[in-house]
C-alpha cells in the first residue's frame, strides 16, 4: 500500500515541479500582494488618540478625562484582549474607572506618553500600570493573512482542478484498472499537495519576513503544526469538491463559491471584530478563519498550544470529515 | 476440462437510453488471443470494460480463474484502453515507473522499455511521442506487471500502416510468451493475423464465435467473384446468381466457379477486371450483421 501511495506521490510531485509557470506564480503572487497591500493600507486614517475603557465611572457625571477632544473612547470588556491591543499600540491607553482610576500605558508608545499627560492633568492620583510592546504595523497583521490566502487557493484549486483534469483525461480510469485504491490515490494527492504547500509557505514566510522585517512572537514548531493542519483541512475540502464532478464549469463555480467568501470573511484583509454577529458566525465555519485566528495569536501574541487548542481541534476534525466524505463520494471515471 | 482463464456469463449492461450489452456469454482459455469484433456501438468496449472490472454490469458476472474479479485479477491484468491520457510532465521512463510502483510483482522497467522498443525514447516527455510511440508506451504500461491477461481495446486505431505493423509484431512477440490476450478491433486483417478465436458482436449480442478459419469454412463453402459495378450490365442482374452490392463492386458467391463463369460469358458480362478470392472475415461480418465493419 505504502509503495503504491509513494509511486503516485512521487509522480505528482514531479508533475508540479516541472510545471514552472504554476510554480513561479504560486510564489510571486503573494509577494506582490504583500507589497501592494502594504502601500495601499500603509496608513489608514485614525482619530488622534484611541483609549480603551474597561469600566466607565460609577458616578452619573462623566470623568473630566472623558470630555477630552480628539480622543476616541472605546468600551472594552475583556481585559486581556484589551491589554494585547495596548501592547501592539492598537490603542494608546487603557483605563478602568470602576474603583478609583487605574490605567495602563505602553511606555514604548509616543502617543501613550502624550495621552497619559492628559489623563494625569484630569486626575493626578490615577494608578499607573506600565506595559511595553512595539507598535503592530498593518503589514505584520496582514502577513499571516496573505500566507493563509495563498495556502487556501493552492489547496482548493490545486487539488480540485488536478483531480478533475485526471478524471477528464481518463488517467483516473487507467489508475482504477490497477490495484491502487481510492484511499491510496487520495492520500498521495493530499501528501503531495501538503509537501508543496509547506515548502512554498516556508519560502514565503522566510522571504517576505526578511523583506518586511517580521519576527514571530510564538514557537515556530507550533506554527508548523498549525500550517500542516490548516493545509490538510483545506486540501481535504478541495477533494470533496473534486471527488465526483466532471465539469470544469461546475467545479470552478463551487470552488469560487468557497474561496470568495473565505477571501472576504476570513479576516485576511481586516479584522472581523466590528462586523455583525451573524457574519462572524458564518466566518468561523471556514477553516481559513480558524487558521488565521490561531496563526495571528501565535505570530503576533506568542500564544502557546493551549490557547489555540480549539482551532487545532477544529482543523483536525474538519480534515477527517472532508476526507471521509471525499473518499465516499469519489468517482474514478466520468459517469 | 480445466477452468477457463476468463468466463463471461449472461452479461447485461443497460443505460437509461439503451441496452449496450444484451446477454453475452463466452469463455477464454489460457494462452489464446481472443478477438471481439463488431461495428461501432456493438457493445465491444462496454463488454471489455466490464471484463476489466472498471464498469459494473447490470446483470451477469465475469469470473477470473473461477473466482469473481478481485484483488488478484487487478494484479494480473494488463490493460490498454482505447484512449488514455498519462500524467503531464513525466518522461517515458517515469510514466512506466509510476505504474510499476502500483503492482507487487512485475518486470523491470528497463526490460519493459526494451520489449516495447522504447529505450531510446526513455527520457523523452511522454506528451511529445508520435501516435505509434504513444501506443507502444501504453502497451509498455500494460505489460509492466507481467500480466497473465492483456486487454487491448482497438490498439491500432488511428495508427499509420507502418506503425500498425510494428505494433502487430509486438503483440506477436507477447503471444509467443503464452500470454492470454483479449483484443477488440475494427480491422479484420488484425483479427485474422492475431486472433486464435473471435466473437462477432452486433447490437449487444454475439452473432458468431469460433476460430476465424472455422467460422469462414462454416459460413462460406463458396468462393467470391468480384466485378466493378460500373462494368456490370443491369440486364445481368436477372441471371440466376447470388449477387451482393458492396461499395463500388458487385460480389457473386458460388459453389461452382466454372458454371458461374460460363453463365457470365454467355450474358456478355465483361470479365477483364474479374477478381476471384476466398472469403475473409470482412465478408463474414457483412453476411452476419449486414454492415460494413469499417465506418
Amino acid at each position: 500500500m505504502i509503495r503504491r501511495l509513494l509511486s503516485v506521490y512521487h509522480a505528482r510531485n514531479l508533475e508540479f515541479l516541472r510545471d514552472r509557470g504554476t510554480m513561479l506564480f504560486s510564489l510571486l503572487l503573494p509577494i506582490m500582494l504583500v507589497i501592494g497591500m502594504g502601500f495601499v493600507f500603509g496608513g489608514p486614517p485614525r482619530p488622534l488618540f484611541k483609549v480603551g475603557v474597561l469600566a466607565p465611572p460609577a458616578a452619573a457625571h462623566a470623568h473630566p478625562f472623558l470630555e477630552e477632544r480628539y480622543v476616541q473612547f472605546v468600551p472594552m470588556s475583556d481585559r486581556s484582549a484589551a491589554l494585547a491591543k495596548l501592547t501592539h499600540q492598537q490603542i494608546d491607553l487603557l483605563a478602568d474607572f470602576s474603583a478609583g482610576t487605574r490605567y495602563w500605558v505602553n511606555t514604548d508608545s509616543p502617543k501613550g506618553y502624550v495621552i497619559e499627560r492628559l489623563l494625569l492633568a484630569a486626575e493626578p492620583g490615577a494608578q499607573r500600570e506600565p506595559v511595553t510592546g512595539k507598535a503592530l504595523r498593518y503589514i505584520d497583521w496582514l502577513f499571516p493573512g496573505i500566507l493563509g490566502m495563498n495556502m487556501m487557493f493552492s489547496c482548493l484549486f490545486g487539488v480540485g482542478y488536478v483531480v478533475l483534469r485526471y478524471r477528464k483525461s481518463g488517467f483516473l480510469k487507467r489508475l482504477h484498472a490497477t490495484p491502487l485504491t481510492a484511499f491510496e490515490f487520495l492520500s498521495a494527492q493530499v501528501l503531495s499537495r501538503l509537501s508543496l504547500i509547506l515548502f512554498v509557505t516556508l519560502v514565503l514566510y522566510l522571504g517576505i519576513g526578511a523583506i518586511i522585517g517580521f519576527h514571530s512572537a510564538g514557537s515556530p514548531a507550533l506554527l508548523a503544526l498549525l500550517a500542516v493542519l490548516g493545509a490538510l483541512s483545506m486540501i481535504a475540502l478541495g477533494l470533496t469538491v473534486a471527488a465526483r464532478f466532471s465539469s470544469e464549469e461546475l467545479v470552478g463555480g463551487i470552488l469560487n463559491l468557497l474561496t470568495w467568501p473565505m477571501m472576504l470573511l476570513s479576516g485576511i484583509w481586516f479584522s472581523l471584530e466590528g462586523s455583525p454577529r451573524w457574519v462572524q458566525w458564518v466566518a468561523y465555519v471556514f477553516p481559513l478563519t480558524q487558521l488565521l485566528d490561531a496563526a495571528r495569536d501565535v505570530m503576533l501574541d506568542g500564544a502557546g498550544v493551549a490557547q489555540i487548542a480549539p482551532q487545532l481541534v477544529y482543523l483536525a476534525a474538519t480534515t477527517l470529515v472532508f476526507l471521509a466524505f471525499g473518499a465516499w463520494s469519489f468517482r474514478w471515471r466520468i459517469d | 476440462m480445466s477452468t477457463p482463464l476468463l468466463e463471461v456469463r449472461n452479461l447485461v449492461k443497460q443505460y437509461p437510453s439503451a441496452t449496450a450489452v444484451d446477454g453475452v456469454s463466452f469463455s477464454v482459455p489460457e494462452g489464446i488471443c481472443f478477438g471481439l469484433l463488431g461495428p461501432n456501438g456493438a457493445g465491444k468496449t462496454t463488454t471489455v470494460e466490464i471484463m476489466e472490472g472498471i464498469l459494473p454490469p447490470t446483470a451477469g458476472e465475469v469470473r477470473y480463474r473461477g473466482e469473481p474479479l478481485g484483488a488478484r485479477f487487478r494484479e494480473d491484468a494488463g490493460i490498454l484502453f482505447q484512449k488514455t491520457a498519462l500524467q503531464d510532465h513525466l518522461t517515458v521512463r517515469q510514466s512506466v515507473a509510476l505504474f510499476r510502483g502500483l503492482y507487487t510483482h512485475g518486470l523491470d522497467v528497463d526490460e519493459v522499455l526494451r520489449v516495447c522498443a522504447l529505450e531510446k525514447l526513455a527520457r523523452r516527455d511522454a506528451r511529445k511521442l508520435s501516435g505509434g510511440q504513444q501506443q507502444r508506451l501504453l502497451l509498455a504500461i500494460a505489460l509492466v506487471n507481467d500480466p497473465a491477461v492483456l486487454f487491448l481495446d482497438e490498439p491500432t486505431t488511428g495508427l499509420d500502416p507502418q506503425a500498425r505493423r510494428n505494433f502487430w509484431e509486438l503483440v506477436e512477440s507477447i503471444k509467443a510468451r503464452r500470454k492470454t490476450i483479449i483484443l477488440t478491433t475494427h480491422y479484420m486483417e488484425e483479427a485474422e493475423l492475431l486472433c486464435d478465436e473471435i466473437a462477432i458482436m452486433d447490437r449487444g449480442r454475439i452473432v458468431a464465435q469460433g476460430p476465424p478459419h472455422r467460422l469462414l469454412r462454416e459460413h462460406f463453402a463458396e468462393v467470391l467473384l468480384e466485378l466493378p459495378r460500373a462494368e456490370f450490365p443491369e440486364a445481368a442482374r436477372a441471371l440466376p446468381l447470388q449477387l451482393i452490392d458492396s461499395r463500388d463492386r458487385v460480389e457473386i458467391t458460388t459453389h461452382d466457379l466454372e458454371a458461374t463463369l460460363r453463365t457470365l460469358l454467355e450474358a456478355h458480362v465483361p470479365l477483364t477486371n474479374l477478381r476471384v478470392r476466398p472469403p475473409n472475415l470482412e465478408d463474414l461480418f457483412l453476411e452476419l450483421t449486414g454492415k460494413e465493419l469499417r465506418p
